[in-house]
């Protein structure tokens, strides 16, 4: 009885198949289909916006001051988002990331305006004072165990009367650090914005292509060379497009001032995805942020400290956000009461969520962050240019959100059926 | 894993040296005596079914084998040696696995991910995937699990069958001597049932000892080298699955003992015994 069950010898493992471009492109199409839809419907919900305003308003919406001044104003939110990004992955949220920006806006103020502090210190103040908030937050959730919705809701309210507290009743500080102002109001010179451009496309081909060769050397499954070099020169024609757009004179006087290149917060804005998304895909911690997000009990029994990736989590959400405050004090020159309030932290929560991070956790990355703030920007600044009161912004806004938010419920019904959840 | 495993086909022999040897181990919680003097023997190369009803000590038993609650007294000894396991730490150290009925996997990771999770291979600081990829394979393959059509597939992707294979397996990886699961095939169809259950079998002819709980008493027959029975927290049998009939294995689980009659062992009816009473 015992023997019939015992028969089958261990065979020879055949070599991983090489599969072709059309396989790789069945793959995909057979995921998507089958819910995994990742950021497509973001992709597709920008590219479609794009298009309507560009009908709507050809000449303002489709400008490159405007171009600029979109990517500009959307890097705090995106920023944001992208700190947002680790707390949601392990499905908890931070609802006081942007009066923590707020806050850390505020200290660079105080340190680098008021005590006359080289403008670097007010920065280091900056991401410690998000760091420490961080760190209350993350205990209180991950040792104390109170809901995380419950503690960043007080935070929420308390930094608000924190920044005022800084501030003072109707206040400002002005931040006065020409390199701290430079980073969202200043571009790179047009050769640097082009080395850039040639920097990123070289380094992005020869990693994932030593990345492709070393799969294949090994006998493992690897994409096929047609997808790499699709992948390669998709990202020149993107990032090159947007370098020559951003490399066209858009000031209206060029003659009293000259405004063109790529302005100085995107190179920052991407150092920070490549960081992170590094951090999150290649690194241990990352890997247990993804599993305490699948499923906490089993990282817990697999051994992983799951309150200290918790914690962790906490701690890098709010110094990323603090990030965030030095370019919104940057953005306006100054620091208010109400830096970091009003819609901001619902813009970045709904740019992660718009870009595929789920809520539930366990699914999302950085990109997504971008790719949803650039939607949220997208909506607020055409609907300006259409004249549109706030009030339909908002309104636009909030559907838009509600539609990427049924986009992921629906996807994780189909995975579901589907067996992919 | 290959390294520590005997040769493969290895005869399971009933009088080979204990791997781990239970000698009247006690364990109450609180007024509530579980494990009455509970002996227990188990060998590399064997597949040892613990089985009994609901209530009966199997769970308490293998949290105590597992270091989750230590034993109140007797002796634990491992490879013939006295050890003291207070943690799960110290049963993992021993080479002692537990794959529990909820598998404790993320869905959201794939296969290459799930097994070397808490364990991950690293290369100058980061992530070493493709030695964790090949290892990986390798070892599915050394358990001749073919049913997977690739290691990077997400969990969530798998049937029940393929997710029992891969918790195993991940428990198999790390030179483990000592497999306890916890009802495999509680949830599966028959075809994955049969799958699992071929993998147990190949886990005890690649030299380990396994400690199967089952309530499904085909199953136990099927892949079984020994069945230790429990009862009301007092193991009332130990015997070789080739001497007992499927009725005779449910006897014991409702109470029945192995009596001397004739010259020959035979396990009483509980209905009888219960009527002289």
């Amino acid at each position: 009885m015992t023997q019939s069950l015992v028969t089958d010898e261990v065979e020879e493992v055949p070599p991983a198949p090489r599969p072709s471009l059309a396989d790789a492109a069945r793959e995909y199409v057979s995921r998507v289909r089958g819910g995994d839809v990742g950021p497509l419907p973001a992709i597709l919900g920008l590219v479609v916006l794009l298009i309507v305003f560009s009908a709507l308003r050809p000449e303002t919406f489709t400008n490159s001051f405007n171009f600029a001044n979109l990517l500009i104003q959307s890097a705090p939110v995106i920023v944001i988002a992208m700190g947002l990004v680790f707390v949601l992955l392990i499905g908890e949220i931070d609802l006081s990331a942007g009066f923590t920006a707020g806050v850390a806006g505020a200290m660079l103020g105080v340190v680098s305006t008021r005590n006359d502090w080289p403008w670097w210190v007010g920065v280091i103040v900056c991401l410690a004072t998000g760091a420490f908030i961080g760190l209350v937050i993350g205990v209180l959730v991950a040792r104390v165990g109170i809901p995380s919705f419950v503690v960043t809701l007080a935070g929420f309210l308390g930094l608000q009367g924190l920044l005022l507290q800084i501030i003072g009743e109707g206040g400002t500080i002005r931040i006065r650090s020409e390199t701290v102002l430079a980073i969202m109001s200043k571009n790179l010179p047009l050769w640097l914005g082009w080395a850039l451009f040639v920097a990123i496309v070289v380094a992005y081909a020869a990693v994932s292509f030593r990345q492709l060769a070393n799969r294949r050397s090994r006998g493992l499954v690897a994409q096929p060379p047609a997808v790499w070099l699709a992948k390669v020169v998709g990202l020149a024609l993107l990032l090159g497009v947007c370098t020559y757009y951003l490399s066209i004179e858009r000031s209206r006087n060029a003659a009293i001032s000259s405004i063109k290149g790529v302005p100085i917060v995107i190179p920052v804005v991407l150092v920070l995805l490549v960081l992170f998304s590094l951090l999150l895909t290649r690194t241990l911690f990352g890997r247990h942020v993804y599993a305490v997000g699948g499923n906490a009990e089993a990282a817990r029994r697999a051994g992983i400290n799951v309150a200290r990736v918790r914690l962790l989590c906490f701690v890098l959400c709010s110094t990323i956000a603090a990030i965030a405050g030095v370019l919104l004090a940057s953005r306006v020159n100054s620091v208010t009461p109400s830096t970091g309030g009003g819609e901001t932290l619902l813009y970045a929560v709904g740019a992660a969520v718009i870009g595929g991070t789920s809520l539930f956790g366990g699914k999302g990355r950085p990109v997504d962050a971008i790719i949803g703030g650039l939607v949220v920007a997208v909506v607020a600044n055409g609907m300006g240019l259409l004249n549109q009161p706030a009030a339909v912004v908002f309104m636009v806004t909030g559907l838009v959100l509600l539609l990427a938010a049924g986009v992921d419920a629906l996807s994780r019904r189909r995975a579901a059926a589907s067996g992919r959840a | 894993m290959t390294s520590t495993t005997t040769e493969e086909g290895l005869a399971p022999s009933a009088d080979g040296p204990p791997l781990l040897e239970l000698r009247a181990v006690n364990k109450s919680f609180g007024p509530v005596q579980v494990l009455h003097d509970v002996d227990l023997t188990v060998r590399l190369g064997r597949v040892t079914a613990l089985v009994g009803d609901n209530g009966a000590g199997k769970s308490t038993l293998i949290k105590g084998i597992a270091g989750i609650h230590a034993f109140d007294s007797g002796a634990y000894l491992f490879e013939g040696e006295p050890v003291h396991v207070a943690n799960p730490k110290q049963a993992n150290a021993l080479g002692i696995e537990v794959v529990y009925q909820d598998l404790a996997l993320c869905d959201n990771l794939d296969i290459v991910e799930n097994l070397y999770l808490g364990r991950e291979a690293l290369r100058t600081g980061f992530l070493d995937e493709i030695a964790m990829e090949e290892r990986a394979a390798e070892t599915l393959a050394g358990l001749s699990v073919r049913t997977v059509k690739s290691v990077r597939q997400k969990v969530a992707s798998l049937s029940g069958g393929q997710r029992q294979t891969v918790a195993i397996a991940r428990a198999v990886l790390w030179n483990s001597k000592l497999v306890i699961l916890d009802e495999p095939t509680a949830a599966l169809g028959v075809a994955q049932t049969e799958q699992v259950l071929r993998l147990v079998r190949r886990l005890a002819d690649r030299g380990l000892a396994v400690i199967l709980i089952s309530h499904n008493m085909n199953d136990v027959l099927a892949v079984a080298d020994d069945i230790a029975v429990l009862y009301l927290g007092r193991r009332t049998a130990q015997v070789e699955s080739k001497d007992v009939t499927h009725a005779e294995v449910v006897q014991l689980i409702t109470g029945g003992a192995l009596v001397e009659k004739g010259g020959q062992v035979v396990v009483t009816d509980p209905r009888e015994t219960g009527a002289e009473s």
